[in-house]
């Protein structure tokens, strides 16, 4: 497994966009940082990065990757390795590349001008986020025989979390305000990663806010450590479902 | 020698009136019984002791003064100290477990029909009241903690109760736990300076019907409900500072039925609400910060008249909010961190208007429940659309003149 791995790391390493990819990030933090004294709007800027380039970029990349080494994939298939290392293989090695871009490019910069705590949660928001959607891009990648039809899967799957669902999410609060929707909306919360890291941030940026009306109920469920527990584990499902399922598809698939 | 100190002493003599000691030792053991002894005009030293001799009532004139703490003990049944005179003195007291009646109102100090009293430097804990005052006037009220441990609203009174007083001073009073730190109703002309009201059930500071009161450099923090007042007119808050008043009926400061008043250089710092008003004109509101609110100012439509100039709105998640389209309000010259205009003839003033009420406060007012999708990809687009072609925001409501840099305010 961790030649595969190291194979892998190579492979990606040498085409560059990792690097690419770091960079934009690193100067795009660093120039927010610049533009901007305050750390604390610098982190709201970086929130829109963390909903929305991270999944983007993670869940496109991780497809793309995989046709690529769809002929790599097939002669290790020849050899008497299992399909699960195979995939493990695949999937750590791309997992790990772009969390790292990612911590690297984001959280340099955060080091250098101040690690504050809503900082520090929006780096580990971030890594959730990327790992759960190489995982969605795995889905996407074992569903389909076609790089094209692939992408475009990811890509609405992408377009599903951080677009649609909240349109969705929004048309209910309003067809139901009559209603208590407290725990109703905090169950659809959870049925959306991207939402649930949003509203983790939420707790550290809008506090007062939430704090008002319905607030302190999502503050006193979020902030006690039932909560806090409760979050985590939904984000490592979102993370260990997706991988879990394209594990099971890729090791019965006729390939 | 001692004809020069008689010399000296001479003057004052007929001012000074006798001194008598009450201690535990003896030989007068009881603060009560030194009282109904006492001539106008005499001192009265307590030395340190717990006095649990029921209601003690002044009516004269007496200086009161307590050496290293003496307690004066309610046991959960009486009232402490009455007066009913004027030039009272209560200095350097501990009160301490009076009784709880919402018929009686007891408090650890009641002063009535009174004038020129000072109480000054004492501790009150577990009092049901604290200090309580009605129908006086020209009162000095400094330097005292009031401290109440209760949970629920109906088992303790307000710390300082004003009712029905003119020309009062309040100063470096600290409260903590009672139902409202500072009451008034019907008191004018007062100064209330460099107060610190914190973690009380209710409001920190609760007023009605209190004209022409300045309230100075006072910090009401961590307040169940805020500071709330109301159907006043003439208030002057300066220097204030109004922070982490959370919850979902609590706001940095309300004002309801407020006119001609002076709101200026106060701190706004992390409340649900920073201000809300209803009903209120003609307030001018300057140089106050706001940082970190929910909501900065919810100016409801009801507001007329009101202008805000120079203020500096800062990480607040919505700056104005209002129920209406109506704008019947001057908002000039504010610094708006959310902000995105330019300034190309730098004179610090930013070119375009700047719209302060976001469209999603205008959803989020209609449905609570909505602020969940704050910072959403979507909800950043409907913002953006929303800027572009006003529909649901009032237009009218802008700063003209935004300033591209926060007021120096320190």
């Amino acid at each position: 497994m961790r030649r595969i791995i190291q194979y892998v790391l190579y492979d990606i390493l040498r085409t560059r966009f990792m690097l690419l990819y770091t960079a934009l990030l690193f100067i795009s933090t660093l120039a927010m940082f610049q533009l901007d004294n305050d750390p604390s709007k610098v982190v709201m800027s970086l929130l829109n990065i963390v909903l929305m380039v991270i999944p983007l970029v993670g869940i496109v990349f991780t497809t793309i990757h995989f046709y690529n080494s769809y002929e790599f994939i097939e002669l290790m298939l020849a050899q008497p390795v299992d399909r699960k290392v195979i995939f493990l293989g695949e999937y750590i090695a791309v997992a790990c590349s772009l969390s790292i871009a990612f911590l690297l490019g984001c959280g340099l910069p955060i080091l250098l001008y101040g690690a504050t705590p809503a900082a520090i949660t929006l780096l580990c928001c971030g890594t959730v986020l990327t790992l759960v959607f190489v995982s969605l891009a795995f889905l996407a990648a074992v569903l389909t025989r076609d790089k094209a039809k692939a992408i475009g899967v990811a890509l609405l799957f992408w377009f599903y979390f951080s677009l649609i669902y909240d349109g969705f999410l929004l048309w209910f609060v309003y067809a139901f305000s009559d209603y208590p929707l407290e725990k109703v909306t905090l169950a659809l919360i959870a049925l959306n990663p991207v939402d649930l890291a949003r509203v983790i941030m939420l707790l550290q940026l809008d506090i007062s806010a939430l704090m008002g009306y319905t607030g302190a109920f999502y503050k006193s469920f979020f902030g006690s450590h039932t909560g806090i527990l409760l979050s985590t584990t939904l984000l490592a499902v979102w993370i260990a479902l997706p991988c879990y399922l394209s594990l099971h598809i890729f090791s019965k698939k006729d390939l | 020698m001692r004809l020069i100190l008689l010399l000296y002493l001479l003057p004052v003599l007929p001012l000074l009136g006798r001194t008598v000691t009450v201690s535990k030792t003896g030989p007068l053991t009881s603060l009560k019984q030194a009282v109904a002894q006492a001539q106008p005009g005499d001192t009265i030293r307590v030395q340190a002791g717990t006095y649990a001799e029921g209601n003690i009532v002044i009516e004269k004139s007496l200086v009161l003064l307590g050496e290293h703490y003496p307690v004066l003990d309610g046991r959960h049944k009486d009232e402490l100290l009455t007066v009913h005179a004027r030039n009272v003195i209560i200095q350097g007291f501990r009160f301490v477990h009076t009784g709880i009646s919402s018929i009686h109102d007891l408090a650890g100090v009641r002063i009535l029909d009174s004038e020129a009293v000072r109480i000054r430097g004492n501790q009150f804990d577990d009092t049901f009241f604290g200090i309580h005052i009605s129908n006086s006037s020209h009162c000095r009220i400094e330097d005292n903690t009031l401290h109440a441990q209760v949970r629920v609203e109906h088992q303790v009174g307000n710390g300082i109760h004003l009712w029905k007083c003119q020309h009062m001073t309040l100063h470096n009073n600290r409260v903590h736990g009672h139902r409202d730190g500072i009451y008034f109703e019907f008191v004018t002309n007062s100064l209330i300076t460099e107060n610190y009201s914190e973690g009380n059930l209710r409001y920190g500071l609760h007023f009605m019907f209190s004209h022409n009161n300045e309230y100075r450099r006072n910090t009401f923090e961590n307040n169940g409900a805020g500071v709330a007042v109301m159907y006043t007119y003439g208030v002057k808050m300066l220097d204030n500072t109004f922070a982490h008043n959370w919850g979902s009926s609590a706001y940095g400061l309300l004002l309801k039925d407020i006119r001609d008043s002076e709101v200026h250089h106060n701190r706004f710092i992390q409340n649900s609400v920073g201000i809300f008003m209803e009903g209120s004109s003609r307030i001018r509101f300057t140089q106050n910060e706001f940082d970190g609110n929910g909501y900065a100012v919810r100016l409801q439509a009801s507001c007329d008249d009101n202008t805000f100039q120079q203020n500096n709105f800062q990480a607040n998640t919505f700056d104005l909010a209002t129920n209406g389209t109506l704008v019947l309000n001057h908002v000039d010259g504010n610094y708006w961190d959310k902000y995105q205009g330019y300034d190309l003839d730098k004179d610090h003033i930013g070119d375009v208007p700047f719209h302060p009420v976001s469209m999603y406060s205008m959803v989020v007012e209609q449905m609570p429940a909505a602020v969940l999708l704050w910072r959403s990809f979507l909800v950043l687009l409907m913002d953006n659309a929303e800027k572009a072609i006003p529909a649901i925001t009032p237009e009218n409501l802008k700063d003209n003149s935004p300033a591209m840099t926060p007021h120096d305010l320190h």
